[in-house]
């Protein structure tokens, strides 16, 4: 008979204490300037905004990508003000008004970055151009015909005689000019 | 000889670029603050808690806004600069001592010299982000109506100091 009460106490003492747990974390939150309701949703809009804001510090990265200390600040900013129901829109004014548009990862499409949006058009235009134009001229006369001493060479390799400078296999590759000179030689030693 | 005429043509144009490329500064980000209102803030002061600076207490001075930390070599690098501008142009210096602790801000200024009248103490950065910060030092010339004139990323030289802060602090006192 006597149980019931305490019971009943027992249960409002720990109902006393979970809420004084809640109450307490929650503070403890709110003192680090986390928002008290971070949730999943909130968080994915967060990622998707920084993704969207360049680091001022090591420029190439967004601050979603960066650790740099004023990256993190500024993803606290955008937290906070997702948080207070701010909208995207307002998030990226605030960063634009303090930083300028270079906070933008991707650079708005206006007179001053015309050059930057559509430059690799106008260069790939051009060179489509210059290509077009190339192959339509007339294709160039076909290179000079044998010289005599290439021509006598040929023969006799044909002949199946071996070239003289078989210990130079390199001497196959190289250019034209000593090609020539060696084939001069070839036929001197061939009508030795 | 006119067969190389096209190539040398384009590597000349590539060398220019590069030429442009090579003296441009990425750090130097434009300012969206020049010609607009300096942020208003109250903050308490470095050395003393119980006071506070606001850039209105400066409306009718052209004055110099400096953002430094005593976690920035840079900072220290400048501050001969500094003491040269407060000496030739009789120009009000304020110190906004950024993301830094009491302790550490008074004791670098003791150490290696104060060129500021005061320095206001924003722990958090916050006003920071409100300048636009990104980096320390910075520096921005505020004009009598309380208008930001000029902005300077990252140390002033004897130089910058010379050419670009005296001819308009000049300007700005005079008019």
């Amino acid at each position: 008979m006597a149980k019931a009460p305490f019971r009943s106490l027992c249960a409002a003492l720990l109902g006393l204490f979970c809420a004084a747990v809640l109450l307490w974390t929650g503070s403890a939150h709110a003192g680090q300037g986390a928002p008290a309701a971070v949730t999943p949703a909130l968080e994915l809009r967060v990622t998707q905004l920084a993704q969207e804001l360049r680091c001022l510090v090591c420029q190439n990265q967004t601050i979603a990508d960066s650790q740099a200390p004023l990256a993190v600040e500024l993803k606290n900013q955008v937290r906070e003000q997702l948080a207070r129901g701010q909208s995207d829109q307002d998030v990226i004014d605030f960063m634009v008004q303090r930083y300028g548009d270079f906070v933008l990862y991707r650079p708005p499409v206006k007179a001053s970055t015309w050059l930057l949006w559509f430059g690799p058009f106008v260069l790939l235009a051009l060179g489509l151009l210059a290509l077009l134009l190339k192959l339509r001229q007339k294709p160039a006369a076909p290179a000079d015909s044998l010289t005599a001493a290439e021509l006598a060479h040929a023969a006799a390799l044909l002949a199946g005689e071996s070239p003289p400078d078989e210990s130079a296999p390199a001497a196959r590759s190289i250019p034209a000019i000593t090609t020539v000179a060696n084939a001069s030689t070839a036929a001197t030693a061939s009508t030795a | 000889m006119k067969r190389f005429a096209l190539p040398l043509g384009i590597f000349l144009i590539l060398l220019v670029f590069l030429g442009i490329g090579l003296r441009l500064k990425p750090q130097e980000i434009p300012s969206p603050f020049i010609g607009k209102p300096a942020p208003a803030f109250t903050l308490t002061q470095l050395h003393d808690a119980q006071k506070s600076f606001s850039p209105k207490d400066m409306l009718g001075k052209v004055w110099v806004l400096n953002v430094w930390a005593s976690w920035c070599a840079p900072c220290r690098a400048e501050l001969p600069a500094l003491m040269a501008l407060t000496k030739e142009a009789a120009i009000p210096i304020v110190g906004l001592n950024y993301t830094d602790t009491r302790l550490a801000g008074n004791k670098w200024l003791a150490s290696f010299g104060n060129p500021y009248q005061l320095s206001a103490f924003d722990s958090d950065g916050k006003v920071g982000i409100d300048y636009g910060v990104y980096g320390v030092p910075e520096t921005f010339v505020i004009d009598k109506s309380g208008f930001i004139r000029l902005k300077h990323a990252g140390p002033v030289t004897e130089d910058d100091i010379k050419d670009k802060f005296l001819p308009l602090l000049k300007e700005l006192s005079g008019g």
